[in-house]
């Protein structure tokens, strides 16, 4: 049987350059030299594997794995779901996908977060699901308040949601965020605006789907994940030793 | 003209100021998950010398980065990946990967595992015992990789098909952690420079 091969180049011009004078903080954190380009080996293909036994079903609901017994985070109740597929558009199963967010108005439970808006008591605002073997995840969150950050004094975050993926090899691994359909405040976004082709953003939006909306209790946004893909051929440039 | 029907990636984000929240809830002193991921990189099982990995993450001004996120990912002391095509089994409990936070006041970061094996090489050879690392962090726009080695494998990093690929000798040794002993056991300090001199290989993996 012929073994898969290395998986493909990233194409960086879809992917915001290290520096990006339009979000500041990028200035100082963003290496000078050029990238070193590495073909894959061994510790490029794999990567680390999940299961059942990491994680809690109630994980995935962040209305309620921070919620006081008979109590519910606060915010307009959403289904989010999706599929996460690779640039060959087969499914990726069984990989752990991570996601953290602010609440409802927009402010995070963190130490460093000092923004006025409210906490909500019975809002973590993390959550993390395995994909199924379709592919497939969902959770159930409330929707994240927009939230100023200091990069213009007036610049503010849309809503969004922190998005962490695995994939099957470490080269797949990604870290991005998903907006939702409609927001006045996506183009006026410094960190949206480090992507290098304004297009590209359409496929960090989360759309309204009301097919999958629970009539009188939650509606639904879907958003599809993309990892790099994997070359089946292997004429050259063969993996040996591996 | 029809287009192949290749996907894209998603793009990359920065992952924020608030990544800890989402990864490590539990090291940001919020606790939420019944398990956090990725405090135990080698397990109780696992065959090879204990070593403690040590640093900070330096910023174009020379200013410790404190909101840094480092996952790792390695090899046994066999040089084997925990994954099916890793090269064969691995101890039970061996997982190879990790994630760690920088302190919020010093932007010290730390984590225990073992000195990981040879690996083989991409086409022949050997590459020299490495660790894998990937950071994020606010004002990083997508991931860096890069990789540690150790300065007490000489020998092994003289052949390293990864390390001979830099041109520039002088930014080979960004890539190499020094080992001193503490209270007995090896302690390996790596800094990793994202800008300016003695910047750190990143890599296009
Ligand atoms: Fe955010």
């Amino acid at each position: 049987m012929m073994k898969p091969g290395e998986y493909y180049q990233r194409d960086r011009r879809a992917h915001p350059p290290a520096r990006t004078e339009i979000y500041r903080t990028s200035v100082a954190r963003s290496p000078n030299y050029a990238l070193i380009s590495l073909q894959n080996s061994i510790g490029e293909i794999t990567g680390p594997k999940f299961g059942h036994g990491d994680i809690d079903p109630l994980d995935r609901d962040l209305i309620y794995n921070y919620a006081q017994q008979g109590e519910s985070a606060i915010g307009e109740r959403i289904i989010l779901h999706g599929r996460i597929l690779d640039e060959n558009g087969r499914p990726v199963p069984n990989t752990l996908l991570e996601i953290w967010q602010a609440n409802a108005s927009g402010r995070y439970r963190h130490r460093n977060d000092t923004y006025l808006g409210a906490i909500d008591p019975n809002f973590g605002g993390c959550g993390r699901t395995l994909t199924d073997e379709n592919g497939y995840y969902y959770f159930r969150t409330i929707k994240p308040g927009a939230y100023p950050f200091r990069n213009n004094v007036n610049s503010w975050r849309p809503a969004h949601v922190h998005f962490s993926v695995f994939g099957s090899a470490f080269v797949q691994r990604l870290i991005s965020q998903l907006y939702f359909e409609g927001d006045p405040l996506i183009p006026q976004c410094p960190i949206i605006g480090t992507l290098p082709d304004p297009t590209v953003v359409e496929r960090l939006t989360a759309r309204l789907d009301l097919n999958a909306t629970i009539p009188l209790d939650t509606v639904a946004y879907r958003f599809d994940i993309v990892l790099r893909g994997r070359r089946s051929t292997l004429f050259e440039n063969r993996l040996e030793g591996n | 003209m029809t287009k192949l029907d290749y996907l894209k990636e998603t793009p990359s984000q920065t992952a924020g100021p608030y990544v800890h929240i989402g990864l490590a809830p539990g090291a940001a002193g919020f606790e939420i998950y019944k398990q956090e991921l990725g405090r135990d990189i080698a397990g109780p099982n696992a065959k090879g010398e204990r070593i403690r990995v040590e640093g900070l993450v330096i910023d174009g001004t020379g200013s410790p980065v404190k909101d840094v996120m480092i996952e790792v990912w390695q090899a046994n002391a066999e040089g084997r990946y925990a994954h099916p095509e890793g090269g064969g089994p691995v101890e039970e409990g061996f997982r190879g990967w990790g994630r760690v936070i920088t302190d919020f006041r010093t932007g010290e970061w730390g984590f225990d595992t073992i000195k990981p094996g040879c690996t083989p090489g991409r086409n022949v050879g050997l590459q020299a015992p490495h660790l894998n690392l990937w950071l994020v962090a606010r004002g990083i726009n997508i991931g860096l990789s890069t990789r540690m080695y150790f300065d007490d494998e000489a020998e092994a990093n003289a052949t390293d098909p990864v390390l001979n690929l830099i041109e520039w000798q002088n930014r080979r040794a960004t890539l190499i952690a020094t080992r001193s002993e503490r209270d007995g056991s090896a302690v390996y300090r790596f800094e990793i420079r994202l800008q300016g001199s003695g910047e750190t290989v990143f890599f296009d993996v």
